[in-house]
């Protein structure tokens, strides 16, 4: 373990990046995550067995996320919403390929070019697709900076366990945000389970191939219900959460990353009111601790659902809740961050029967 | 205790390293802290602000709706934030840029001349630690030992010479607010 250490959200995850083995980064600046790969870049430097390239752009560096992981290196890109977009094809294929990488989406303001202030419109973008055809991304959210250098960890573990990529979401605030971390110690990269499925050469043995053209129907729809059976088992084995006094609410606010450590705050403020609330953080957005949820949402009276977006998670809250209670939305998109107060409002006047209860 | 301070300015004050070091300084003595800066599209000269929250507890959320305290380096700054300071609270103005009174009468203010102080000194570039000072001894956050030594950590690397300057600028602040009770 390192000592502890006052870092931004961007720093923690290079440091536990690098820490969790990986040795190569590939990727293409833009705001508000330019700190990762300076740090990157600059510790990179200092290895002689890591690889750090800023391409020419988005659409290169995820490419060469698809080459390194193929050779069994763990292996990182990072960007920020439209950057990620830009990246899309090349994650559709690394599903495809089975191969894993860890992408790290620090969200800002959209759509389109939309401005550099945090923001979590790409909910919908990480957990339903993205990119094109049948896949899905397990999606970590974290929301502490010590949660960010523990996930970074999981993200590289779990890609590598899977074979698939994983997503960390995060947003332009969490980046910036400095807290105190302690590092879990470096893995020895040496020590690694061999990929028996890796590019190495192949001489001494039967040639490997890694691709994601099968021309044969058959062969393709082979992959495809490889691939479910594998999401099922990653369903069923890594859901998270954070409950957070919920034992005697009746409101419970769902939140993610930022949003939740606003929404940490305002039941805070609700609860010196005596409005019984309480919080619900998905830390895995796919996939999504629906089912922990669902039973909890027999008892409640009231679930408000807030986003920095106008609404995406609240789809999933929605359909696992499937109306055992009222599910209200709060958003704030666009790059505007709420504070503690503005929620704590919300949640007063769901509390008080003043806002009209929607299902 | 759970204390959420903000520090504006304008960029080239030092507003963030006063954060950082008080968040640096909180960390050292085991206490849960946060530090958000602001971040934007920024240029020289322009608004620069970050909050700090320094708890006994795990920090819900680290951005501050109604902060204990609110540095105003300038007067933008006094006039932007000064609304927001809990009542009870206080904000603490440069007084060499700000020669008004925040519109409030619930809550207290601390005056400090910290460009003078630290121009006395020959150390102009510091006066961000000179209010630093003054804040620690009105709020008492963190213990004075924590700042000194998140000084030299913070500065590590630098010339000893600057590590110093910026420690003496502390002591002097300390100081001022402890002679204007």
């Amino acid at each position: 373990m390192s000592a502890k250490t006052l870092m931004r959200g961007t720093h923690v995850l290079g440091e536990a990046a690098i820490r969790s083995g990986c040795r190569a980064y590939f990727g293409y600046p833009i705001t508000p995550q330019n700190e990762l790969p300076e740090y990157m870049a600059s510790s990179f430097a200092k290895m002689d067995d890591a690889v750090f390239v800023q391409a020419e752009s988005e659409l290169a560096s995820i490419n060469m996320v698809i080459g390194a992981s193929a050779t069994g290196a763990r292996v990182m890109t990072s960007s920020s919403s439209p950057g990620i977009s830009l990246k899309q094809e090349g994650i559709s294929y690394l599903a495809a390929m089975e191969l894993p990488a860890v992408i790290v989406n620090m969200m800002r303001g959209g759509p389109g070019l939309g401005n550099i202030a945090p923001a979590q419109g790409d909910y919908f973008q990480a957990t339903k697709g993205g990119g094109h055809g049948d896949y899905r991304l397990i999606v970590l959210a974290p929301a502490y900076g010590q949660e960010i250098a523990d996930m970074t960890r999981q993200a590289f573990d779990l890609a590598d366990k899977y074979r698939t990529p994983v997503m960390i979401l995060g947003d332009g605030m969490m980046g910036q945000m400095m807290e105190p971390v302690v590092f879990p110690d470096p893995l020895d990269v040496s020590k690694f389970p061999v990929k028996d499925w890796a590019l190495t050469g192949a001489k001494g043995r039967p040639s490997r191939i890694i691709r994601s053209l099968w021309l044969d129907p058959p062969k393709e729809e082979e992959l495809n219900w490889r691939l479910v059976r594998k999401y099922e088992a990653i369903s069923q084995e890594i859901t998270d959460q954070e409950i957070y006094l919920c034992d005697d609410a009746e409101i419970v606010v769902v939140a993610y990353g930022t949003a939740a450590r606003i929404a940490k705050g305002a039941v805070h403020r609700v609860r010196s009111q005596g409005i019984k609330a309480g919080l619900f953080r998905p830390k895995t957005l796919w996939p999504f601790p629906g089912e922990v949820l669902a039973s909890m949402s027999k008892n409640l009276e009231h679930i408000v659902v807030f986003e920095m977006s106008t609404g995406q998670m609240v789809e999933d809250v929605r359909l696992y809740v499937e109306g055992r209670c009222p599910v209200s939305f709060y958003g704030r998109p666009g790059g505007v961050v709420s504070t503690p107060e503005e929620i704590a409002g919300v949640l007063s006047g769901v509390g008080s029967g003043l806002i009209k209860k929607s299902a | 205790m759970s204390l959420k301070i903000i520090f504006s300015g304008f960029g080239g004050q030092g507003v963030l390293m006063m954060g950082y070091v008080l968040a640096f300084a909180g960390m050292n003595e085991d206490k849960h802290v946060t530090f958000l800066p602001s971040y934007g599209a920024e240029v020289r000269g322009g608004t620069a602000n970050c909050t700090v929250v320094v708890s006994d507890e795990e920090i819900a959320s680290p951005i501050a709706s109604s902060p204990e305290f609110v540095v105003a380096m300038n007067y933008p700054s006094m006039i932007k934030y000064q609304n927001m300071v809990k009542p009870g609270g206080t904000m603490f103005l440069n007084s060499d840029l700000i020669s008004e009174d925040p519109a409030r009468d619930d809550i207290n203010v601390v005056k400090a001349p910290v460009n003078t102080l630290a121009h006395e000194m020959k150390a102009d570039r510091s006066l961000n630690m000179v209010m630093l000072g003054v804040v620690a001894v009105k709020t008492d956050m963190v213990s004075e030992d924590a700042l000194m030594s998140a000084i030299e950590k913070v500065l590590q690397g630098k010339k000893k010479s600057l590590i110093e300057m910026n420690q003496n600028a502390l002591k002097a602040g300390m100081k001022f607010a402890a002679d204007n009770n």
